[in-house]
């Protein structure tokens, strides 16, 4: 009995002395009755692993360089104003933690991207539950790995793509999560490039002037359970290998020019479980290969799937389309795809033998779908009984659509 | 006049047709709002069936109805009462029950629905008055063939014509005009062939009030710089009014000087 108390004696003693030098690590107030009166003098006066704590209240503060590993957290949300001088924070220090702040008034500058937050070749950083509002650029990474973004919220109130930055920026940066941001009115709203292994989960990208999520060549990446809605010209993924994109939402981006999701230049991607609705066009693809679509629900769209051309061996299984005024549209007729086991709602078909599939193939491509992508302005006759008579005949027997273009087992219930 | 409407009106809604009529839309209403609840989407069916099928049974209606009163017509000419009181009141009488079977065979089932208790009420509200000015524009049409034909058949053949050159075969001619002349600029043009018929007119009216607007595109864009401001749904509308009132007053003058 005594042994083993003697014993966890040595223990908690061997603990505390290796736990020590942490312990040495101060907090040092910030506020404008404190010693301490602004965060550029806080940064000076910190050593490694300290602490500042920004005291609520207003700081009119700009291009403050944070280059050791410390944490600077807000209480109470001080508001820290860059007086739309310049950049506000720039961070080139590992470890470094930011977390409670409202960032206010970056500077607007047509030569360099100044940002709320620029993380600068670092690692192990966390920005957290913060909010940036008239900003440039909001949280823009550079070279840097290993981060996490979490909680924060952007409201921008962008006008012009010329004098707006991005929410999100990464460049160059790898093993990021960002999840569970709010960001609305910038210009993109999260933007990658040259940025592999992210996670983006749980975000919401609303109003933003062109995209909510945009990237190009940015490989293994993850995109689960987003909701991007309302913006400019919707979402845009370009260049990019073996990405994942599950749960997301796609909604409202209506527009002559707006998409659910474009899709240019990706290869061996899966897309499962999305919902697309009411999209001008779901999803827009161009140049993509052995992409797997499954589980999507397609609801409401212009076009749900429109298909311009290079795009080989994808296959789209058990998907839900659902009220489109165009299920699929090609621009030639070749095909070289796969549709197996989806609904569509206007599928007209019937199911003897009950076992939910059903007895006729469906062909999903109208013949008016393809006079549309032949003269655009041929749209106006959109549901006119003309169109309707000769998407019948071009059903019974294919001319102009790719005749081995059929989902020869169709659900006769939605999927989903 | 009002007496001649009133009569023809009781008339028709005493006949068989107009409760076929009314049970018809009645039937088409509670099975498309059963089989989807979803009343915008019934909205957007019901849309494709009134802008086709009303000016068909419109126009056959009309015709009909004028053959088969034509004794009716030649007992009132032997009265006092001036022609054009006459004609206008058999007319207003047989579009205004059809009207009434449209508003009432759909207008029940989508209040039962909770209409009003939606957004959808608007929409609604112009389909009906779309689907009402269709019918009154199609029975002058069917009224004008009617008086200027004394043989049944070939009264009914031009009327069958009419509607299948309105309903299908412009919209072929349209689509091959724009086909053929696809590398010149067609908003112009389509906007005026647009106008031009009035099916056409209803469908476009229709499509833009629900939205499907950025669907179009740039092509679009011009559409709903015109029909989707307030000015525009009212130039439509009164492109409608057009429509409805030069039929009327061709057929009238026809029959001010027709010989019976």
């Amino acid at each position: 009995m005594i042994r083993t108390e003697k014993h966890s004696i040595y223990i908690f003693l061997v603990t505390l002395l290796l736990t020590a030098p942490q312990c040495l690590a101060q907090i040092i107030e910030v506020c404008a009755e404190c010693e301490v009166k602004n965060i550029q003098q806080g940064v000076a006066l910190a050593e490694d692993r300290d602490t500042l704590l920004i005291k609520k209240g207003e700081y009119q503060e700009f291009n403050i360089l944070v280059d050791k590993p410390i944490s600077i957290i807000g209480e109470d949300f001080p508001v820290i104003d860059g007086q739309e001088k310049g950049e506000i924070f720039r961070i080139v220090s590992d470890n470094v933690r930011i977390q409670g702040l409202i960032i206010v008034n970056v500077g607007v500058s047509y030569t360099t991207d100044h940002a709320a937050i620029r993380v600068v070749r670092s690692s192990n950083f966390n920005i957290e539950n913060n909010r940036f509002e008239n900003l440039f650029f909001g949280i823009f990474l550079e070279r840097s790995s290993k981060g996490v973004i979490k909680g924060n919220r952007i409201m921008g109130i962008a006008r012009d793509e010329y004098n707006s930055g991005n929410g999100v920026h990464l460049w160059y940066s790898n093993n990021i999560s960002v999840s569970d941001n709010r960001i609305e009115g910038v210009r993109d709203g999260i933007y990658l490039e040259f940025s592999d292994t992210i996670r983006i989960h749980g975000n919401e990208s609303r109003r933003n002037l062109r995209y909510g999520l945009h990237f190009m060549f940015s490989n293994d990446n993850q995109y689960t359970n987003n909701l991007f809605e309302n913006n400019g010209a919707g979402v845009a993924v370009m260049f990019s290998k073996r990405i994942r994109m599950t749960g997301n939402r796609f909604r409202k981006n209506w527009g002559p020019a707006s998409y659910g999701m474009l899709l240019k230049e990706i290869n061996d991607a899966e897309i499962n479980d999305n919902l697309f609705e009411e999209n001008t066009v779901g999803i827009n693809i161009e140049g993509s290969n052995r992409i797997i679509y499954k589980g999507n629900q397609f609801v409401r769209n212009g076009w749900a799937v429109k298909v311009l051309g290079a795009c080989y061996t994808n296959r789209f299984m058990a998907n839900d389309f659902l009220y489109n005024s165009f299920d699929l549209s090609y621009n030639s007729n070749i095909n070289d795809n796969i549709f197996e086991g989806n609904y569509w709602s206007n599928y007209s078909g019937y199911d003897l033998d009950k076992d939910g599939i059903g007895d006729v193939p469906h062909r999903p491509v109208k013949l008016f779908s393809y006079i549309v992508n032949r003269t655009p302005e041929t749209l106006i006759l959109l549901r006119s009984l003309f169109m309707d008579l000769i998407d019948f005949s071009e059903r019974v027997s294919p001319v102009f659509t790719p005749d081995n273009l059929v989902d020869a087992k169709p659900k006769m219930r939605v999927v989903q | 006049m009002l007496k001649i409407l009133k009569y023809s009106f009781k008339d028709l809604m005493r006949s068989r047709w107009s409760y076929v009529y009314f049970l018809f839309y009645l039937l088409l209403g509670f099975v498309l709002l059963f089989l989807n609840n979803d009343l915008s989407k019934a909205v957007i069916t019901l849309m494709n069936i009134i802008v086709v099928l009303v000016p068909l049974i419109s126009t056959i209606f009309g015709i009909m109805y004028y053959y088969n009163s034509r004794e009716f017509i030649e007992l009132l000419l032997a009265q006092p009462l001036k022609r054009t009181s006459i004609f206008l009141g058999l007319y207003l009488g047989v579009a205004g029950s059809l009207t009434l079977s449209l508003f009432l065979g759909l207008g029940l089932p989508f209040a039962l629905y909770g209409l009003f208790k939606s957004g959808d009420i608007l929409n609604f509200s112009l389909l009906i008055i779309t689907g009402s000015f269709l019918t009154f524009i199609f029975n002058g049409l069917a009224f004008n063939i009617a008086i200027s034909n004394e043989n049944r058949i070939k009264g009914f053949g031009y009327a069958v014509l009419l509607w299948l050159f309105m309903a299908v075969i412009y919209d072929g001619l349209f689509l091959l005009t724009l086909i053929v002349f696809e590398e010149y600029p067609l908003d112009t043009f389509s906007l005026v062939a647009t106008v031009l018929n009035p099916i056409d007119l209803s469908r476009i009216l229709i499509l833009l009030e629900l939205d499907i607007s950025a669907l179009l595109g740039y092509t679009g864009a011009n559409f709903k710089a015109f029909f989707g401001t307030r000015l525009g749904i009212t130039s439509a509308l009164l492109m409608l009014m057009f429509w409805l009132l030069i039929p009327l007053w061709t057929s009238i003058k026809q029959a001010k000087r027709k010989d019976f």
